[in-house]
């Protein structure tokens, strides 16, 4: 690991000005994937920005009734945050499906959601790898790909993304709040990732220097329950092989909201689009769950040794979408 | 800004490590299990992996339980360290959850110990300030503290690796101290 300077900005808009002032610069929040990375130098930063203490360690509730997570709450912290618990069950169901107690502790919704993948060809550095080291070639399209991703890869990158918690975030239709000097935005989180394509050295939308400075969750809508569910190969500590983030609302029977979204399938959380198109204002029974769902599956292109991952996806899909779905009345 | 830009590679830092102040320059790379074991001579904090992957240098930082092997010492300044060495408190006396360890043989080599201690201190408190687990059902009132049953123990101590399998026995010995 190469020497690097350290900044501790007191604001939001200094750290940003820190960036501006150390181009090489990386902002460090719970540190528990930088620092992972720095260790085995896929980073190199030439300064750490430490934003880990900035006031943006609160949930507020917003007028229009959604919540605003600030980008360093911890992620222990708003699995707990009753008011998560109670209107976004399904954020506070996969952040508690990620990592062990002690990450969660340190891991902020910012450096959650900016999180790298866990490609092992990644990581090392002895290994070809276009996202770490563009035009190296992916080793793992023809290597160990088994955890890799079944939609939206490209010929240059099939990773996928090991967040749970954006997963939630996308099925839950939250913006992610950027800052830099140039101004503030919003992106939905669903469109906040890239798929690889040609560039996969580019994980998301957010620029040179962007500081997350939140997360908004629109309004809960009253009766749309929701629900997450991970598949690991151990039942703890174990990132996703899949995972599925549901938001539902039946009235009279028929399907009045839905987001769905996958995790450990693709590059980003994958909106499952299809599905939703196929079951708004559709009954709401296991039979049309099923078409819905094999829909969007038929666009996956699994490569040799993932196809296990489209049944699972289905199987894991179907089992929330009809837990969701409260029992159809005794004829 | 609270630190001075610096443009170095160093920077001085306090801890306070088992309720003594300690004021050191830090190398901005170095992490808190390095920390204590090459500098401070407190080598019960173990490294398994050095990549939180396995919890072995689990420490108390202000009350909560982390990994030490990625925590950058330098952004810890002025927080408070309890490591295994201070658990029993000034004292010679073993804390009761050590007490309990040695009563049920909860360990073979003894390489994992110190953190699966430090961490399931740490998880205590959690579930009695409420925290909700993996395994906690959804109508588990928010905010009340959660009963632990073995379920819920396993699950939350699943950041704690144990080579030698000594899971039975730690859970258990974690249960005698369950208030
Ligand atoms: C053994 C292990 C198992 C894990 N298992 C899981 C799992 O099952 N599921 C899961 O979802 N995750 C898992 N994780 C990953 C963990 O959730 C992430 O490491 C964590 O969420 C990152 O948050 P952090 O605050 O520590 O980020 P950091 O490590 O501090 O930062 C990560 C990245 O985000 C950038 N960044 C951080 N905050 C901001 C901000 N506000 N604005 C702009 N940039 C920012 C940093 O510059 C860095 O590039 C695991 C990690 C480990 C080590
Ligand atoms: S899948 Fe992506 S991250 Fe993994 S080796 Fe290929 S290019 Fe690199
Ligand atoms: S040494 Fe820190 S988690 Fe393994
Ligand atoms: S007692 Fe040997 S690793 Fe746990």
């Amino acid at each position: 690991m190469n020497g690097f300077g350290y900044l501790r900005p007191d604001s939001v808009h200094e750290a940003a000005e820190a960036y501006a002032a150390h181009p090489g610069a990386r902002f460090l929040a719970g540190g528990t994937n930088l620092v992972d990375l720095l260790k085995l130098g896929v980073e190199r930063p030439s300064t750490l920005i430490d934003i880990g203490r900035l006031p943006l360690d609160s949930v507020q509730e917003l007028s229009d009734g959604g919540l605003r997570v600030g980008a360093t709450v911890r992620n222990s912290d708003l699995a707990a945050d009753p008011r998560v618990r109670d209107r976004y069950p399904a954020l506070s169901q996969a952040l508690l499906a990620g990592a062990s107690a002690q990450l969660r502790n340190a891991a902020t919704t910012g450096g959650n959601l900016l999180q790298r993948t866990r490609c092992p060809y990644f990581q090392d550095l002895d290994k070809p790898c276009n996202k770490r080291e563009p035009g190296s070639g992916c080793g793992a399209r023809d290597g160990v790909h088994r955890d890799h991703a079944v939609l939206g890869h490209s010929p240059q990158c099939i990773a996928t993304h090991p967040s749970d918690m954006a997963v939630a975030l996308a099925a839950l239709d939250a913006q992610v709040e950027l800052y830099s000097t140039a101004g503030t935005r919003r992106l939905p989180v669903a469109d906040f990732y890239r798929l690889p394509g040609e560039h996969p050295e580019r994980d998301t939308w957010i620029r040179p220097g962007e500081l997350i400075t939140g997360v908004r969750l629109p309004a809960a809508t009253a009766g749309a329950p929701s629900a997450y569910r991970k598949a690991r190969d151990r039942a703890s500590y174990a990132f996703a092989l899949a995972s599925v983030a549901v938001v539902l609302r039946i009235q009279d029977g028929v399907v009045d909201q839905v987001g769905i979204a996958f995790g450990g399938l693709a590059h980003r959380p994958w909106r499952a689009r299809h599905t939703e198109l196929a079951l708004l204002g559709a009954p709401a029974t296991p039979a049309a769950f099923e078409g819905a769902v094999a829909l969007e599956l038929a666009h996956a292109e699994p490569l040799r040794d993932n196809a296990y991952k489209v049944p699972l996806a289905r199987n894991l899909a179907l089992d929330v979408l009809n837990r969701l779905a409260p029992a159809p009345a005794p004829a | 800004m609270t630190s001075a830009p610096q443009p170095g590679h160093h920077s001085e830092v306090t801890l306070r490590v088992n309720g003594k102040p300690h004021t050191l320059r830090v190398d901005h790379r170095r992490v808190l299990l390095d920390l204590l074991r090459e500098e401070l001579d407190l080598t019960g904090s173990k490294k398994g992996c050095d990549h939180g992957q396995c919890g072995a240098c689990t420490v108390l930082v202000d009350g909560r339980r982390l990994n030490s092997c990625l925590l950058l010492a330098v952004a810890l300044d002025g927080s408070e360290i309890t490591t295994v060495e201070g658990l029993g408190g000034d004292g010679d006396e073993p804390h009761p959850l050590q007490r309990a360890f040695l009563d049920r043989d909860a360990f073979q080599c003894g390489y994992c110990t110190p953190g699966q201690l430090c961490s399931a201190l740490g998880m205590l408190a959690e579930a009695a300030a409420g925290h909700p687990s993996h395994v906690t059902g959804p109508t588990a009132p928010s905010g009340r503290p959660v009963p632990l049953d073995r379920s819920e123990i396993r699950e939350r101590m699943s950041g704690n690796l144990c080579r030698c399998g000594a899971y039975p026995r730690i859970v258990e010995a974690i249960e005698d101290v369950i208030p």
